[in-house]
């Protein structure tokens, strides 16, 4: 059986399943119920500074984006963060980690971008004896307001001046947390490089406005007929925040920087996608939030289960396995050619594939055959865009067979089988010339 | 506990147990059981369903409309195709209709279901009264629809939409035709029947005479001399004999006229039913009078048919339907002669058949079935009630496609006419074609 224990910037835990710093992680009782159902860890929800805690609505929170059947796929809050005493949250993290030694107990910490107030909290917060603290640049409502979150997240000076701060005034290791709401992370995740970081985590919410009230004209959730921005999160966000981790671990000046990734994770592969993506562990909200804390059975089975299959003994084997294959679509291969093949077999004959073939792209799938309802591809029109393959309701029916001989019926070009891209192609303007 | 009073007797069951075995066979969809299923529709492209539906409905589009929470439009898509949607979402044989057609037939077995979507959507509609259509401008032309059966008032609907002054004569007090007096009552309860015949005469426009009959003071000849148009909507009035032994003993009863004594029935405890009831027939009258038999009370039904399973008129779901609920179906054998005892049906000795080459025969073979009723529901044939005016084929009346008879300006739809499917929903497209067609030559 796989291996799935996780050792982080130096924390252990026995999975790589953390809960994200959230509600599920606000007091003891949830905490020690997560512990109970399996989960590797918590990032405890973000704690502010001493004094009176800060004050939630007393409406609605939470906003959401549903599929078919009511199936969640995005979810939006406007929750701030812990609206409990400092003291009793110290009280209870420290009780915790004393009680459960072997899971990762990390603190969520935001407060004023000023050195005094993180001088005062961080050593408070080391002594309840958790293994680390994450810094929260990214919350997007509410506390941006007051010039913390994602006010900060979003200018990279901040970032580096106040995780310099926490690594002089504290010897837990710090995870930043990022704010996806700015245009290039690369920056923020340089920054806190340079103040001296020992991980990102990343993402925390997108700024959203998850609908309307037609009745009333406002913003959902609607308090008392107004309402706000607030932060998007859920499966939804998964390819934003899974581009945005690529990106850090692409990056040469922040490679290797330790990655805990959050956004979207559902299932054991969406934990897998990070993992190969270079994540060392993952957190875990809106699907817990969603369908409670047993959901980390799945996914730890999910995970060994693949990893057993696939013949990787550890996390550390496969981790960021992903990271080289990205790369700029201008390194494409543009001789690479393959066609839609619908397996009729499989085919149960919707036509979705025909009408987003024929009214949006690009004529390529017959709908008939001696006079019969079928559905096939025209290679002779076919480009692979794969959106017949992305609109059938069912799995593996349409696939993409890759063509490595003969003449594209499209093009009439022969098939090269080398590789070839546009910074090359005799199309682009700015191709480079082989030396005359 | 079975009730065992022999012979044909009347309150058999208790009042509750006749009010919860002729309740909602289908009980329609919740709000969330309809928003769940709606989800499941694929939106296909040049959708089966649509294809196998004899009014040709946009289903995946109102089922859209559904799913996005629009049930009203969802209506409205329907009744543009279907005025009789209310009533179709309830009878329809969709199993082997749109249902059978959804791809999730091929891909899971389980089809959307487009019966209850259909029923939930309507009945939205009709809930709150109110028409979803507009007369057009008065066109001064008048026609007369004989019938005020579903294909007659879907005619009279869709020539009223038109503009045209409609007037409908029906044979009995009550319009709907087989909607209102034959289909099992477990099927259109709530009196839904008259209420969708107010829905659909909330139009305007049509004025229905009751209690007026084809070849019983009301004449073709008059009628076209008196309207600019004619449309014919007058449905089966024969019914076929068993050609066996003794077939007039007592207890030998016509099922289409059983139905509608029960349809009418204000009291089920009323209405005797036999302690042993044989029904001869494979279609879905047979399934309908023996399963509704077998709910009065009748403690052994069986239905007798020449043939298989498989060339049943009634549905495979029918077939099981009628099992599920207790009705034996005995397959290949026929009557031969009713049992008489006193001037009483007593039993049915019936032959084993046969099937070589395609012609059924009896196999010489016989056996007895004790029986105290004994339903013939083999089928129902046209009475020419126009003095052999109108051309016919096959024993019914001849049209083309726009539904004209052989005479000019005489338009026929619905179980009378050739080829029909003995079908509402197919009745209810024969009479808004005919409409159609008939807007066409009154507009020439």
């Amino acid at each position: 059986m796989a291996d799935l224990r996780s050792h982080f910037i130096g924390i252990k835990s026995p999975n790589p399943f953390w809960l994200a710093s959230a509600p599920p992680t606000d007091k003891e009782y949830n905490v020690v119920r997560a512990f109970k159902a399996g989960w590797g860890g918590v990032v405890w929800k973000t704690l502010g500074e001493e004094g009176p805690p800060i004050v939630n609505v007393n409406g609605p929170r939470y906003g959401a984006i549903h599929g078919a059947d009511r199936r969640l796929l995005g979810l939006n809050n406007i929750e701030l963060i812990t609206d409990r005493p400092l003291e009793v949250n110290l009280q209870e993290i420290k009780r915790v980690k004393r009680e459960w030694p072997d899971r990762a107990m990390i603190v969520s910490i935001m407060v004023p971008c000023n050195e005094d107030s993180w001088k005062a909290i961080l050593p408070k917060v080391e002594e309840t004896g958790c293994d680390g603290i994450e810094l929260n640049f990214g919350c997007p409502h509410g506390m941006s307001e007051r010039g913390m979150g994602s006010a900060v997240g979003q200018v990279p000076e901040y970032i580096e001046m106040v995780t310099r701060w926490c690594k002089q005034y504290s010897r837990m290791p710090v995870i930043v947390k990022l704010t996806p709401n700015i245009t290039d992370i690369r920056y923020p995740a340089r920054a806190a490089k340079k103040g001296g970081a020992d991980a990102v985590s990343l993402i925390n919410t997108i700024s959203s406005i998850v609908s309307v009230d037609l009745d009333n004209f406002a913003p959902v959730p609607t308090i008392d007929g107004k309402g706000s921005h607030g932060g998007y999160c859920g499966p939804a966000v998964k390819p934003i925040a899974l581009n945005m981790v690529a990106e850090i671990a692409r990056d040469p000046e922040t490679r290797g920087l330790p990655i805990s990734a959050i956004g979207g994770v559902t299932t054991w592969r969406d934990a897998a996608e990070f993992i190969s993506m270079s994540a060392g562990t993952v957190q875990v909200c809106t699907a817990a939030m969603t369908y409670g804390f047993r959901i980390v059975e799945e996914m730890k089975t999910g995970l060994a289960r693949w990893m057993d299959e696939k013949g990787y003994a550890t996390i550390e084997d496969f981790r960021g396995r992903a990271v080289p294959n990205v790369t700029d679509w201008q390194y494409l291969n543009l001789n690479y050619v393959t066609k839609a093949h619908i397996d009729q077999d499989l085919c149960i004959k919707c036509g979705r594939c025909y009408a987003a073939c024929e009214d949006t792209s690009h004529q390529a799938i017959f709908k008939e055959k001696d006079g019969k309802r079928h559905f096939e591809v025209n290679d002779a029109e076919c480009v692979a865009c794969n959106l017949c393959v992305e609109v059938c309701p069912v799995d593996n029916c349409i696939t993409m067979v890759r063509q490595t001989e003969g003449v594209d019926p499209r093009t009439r070009r022969k098939i090269n089988p080398d590789y070839a891209n546009w910074t090359t192609h005799p199309n682009n303007p700015m191709a480079l010339k082989a030396a005359e | 506990m079975a009730d065992v009073k022999p012979g044909i007797s009347g309150g058999r069951l208790s009042q509750s147990d006749y009010a919860v075995n002729f309740g909602d066979i289908h009980p329609p969809l919740d709000a969330h059981e309809a928003l769940v299923e709606s989800d499941r529709c694929y939106f296909c492209h040049d959708a089966p369903c649509q294809v196998a539906c004899p009014t040709a409905i946009d289903i995946p589009m109102f089922i859209r409309q559904i799913q996005t929470g629009h049930p009203k439009s969802a209506a409205k898509t329907i009744f543009d195709q279907n005025i009789f949607g209310g009533m179709c979402a309830r009878v329809c044989p969709t199993e082997t209709l749109c249902e059978e057609a959804c791809v999730r037939m091929e891909a899971e077995g389980k089809p959307v279901k487009i019966g209850l979507l259909q029923r939930y959507a309507t009945d939205a509609f009709m809930a709150d009264g109110g028409q979803p259509y507009e007369r057009a401008k008065p066109t001064g032309k008048k026609v007369a629809v004989v019938g005020g059966g579903p294909a007659g008032l879907a005619c009279a609907h869709r020539l009223a939409m038109h503009g045209h002054e409609v007037t409908v004569f029906e044979a009995r007090p009550k319009s709907g035709g087989l909607n209102e007096y034959g289909i099992a009552a477990y099927k259109s309860t709530d009196d839904f029947a008259q209420k969708e015949v107010d829905f659909i005469l909330g139009i305007g426009g049509i004025t229905v005479q009751n209690g007026k009959k084809l070849g019983a003071g009301l004449d073709l000849a008059d009628l076209q001399k008196d309207y600019d148009a004619v449309f014919l909507g007058i449905g089966l009035q024969g019914v076929n004999a068993l050609g066996a032994q003794n077939d007039d003993a007592a207890g030998v009863e016509d099922a289409v006229g059983y139905i509608a004594d029960l349809r009418q029935a204000s009291d089920l405890s009323a209405l005797p039913v036999g302690r042993r009831v044989v029904v001869i027939g494979g279609g879905m009258t047979a399934v309908d009078v023996a399963v509704q038999s077998k709910l009065l009370g009748a403690e052994d039904v069986t239905i007798v048919y020449r043939r298989g399973p498989e060339q049943m008129k009634a549905s495979a779901y029918e077939q099981e339907v009628a099992q599920t609920r207790g009705v034996r179906i005995k397959h290949w054998a026929m009557p031969k002669a009713v049992i008489v005892k006193d001037g009483k049906a007593v039993g049915l000795t019936c032959e084993y058949t046969s099937e070589a080459n395609g012609k059924l025969t009896g196999t010489g073979e016989t056996f007895d079935l004790p029986a105290d009723m004994i339903f013939r529901a083999i089928g129902q044939a046209y009475v020419d009630f126009t003095g052999g005016k109108l051309a016919l084929e096959g024993g019914r009346i001849k049209v083309d496609d726009e539904k004209r008879t052989s005479v000019r300006g005489v338009w026929a739809g619905g179980d009378c006419v050739a080829g029909g499917q003995d079908l509402t929903v197919a009745s209810v497209d024969d009479g808004r074609r005919a409409a159609e067609s008939i807007n066409l030559f009154l507009k020439a």
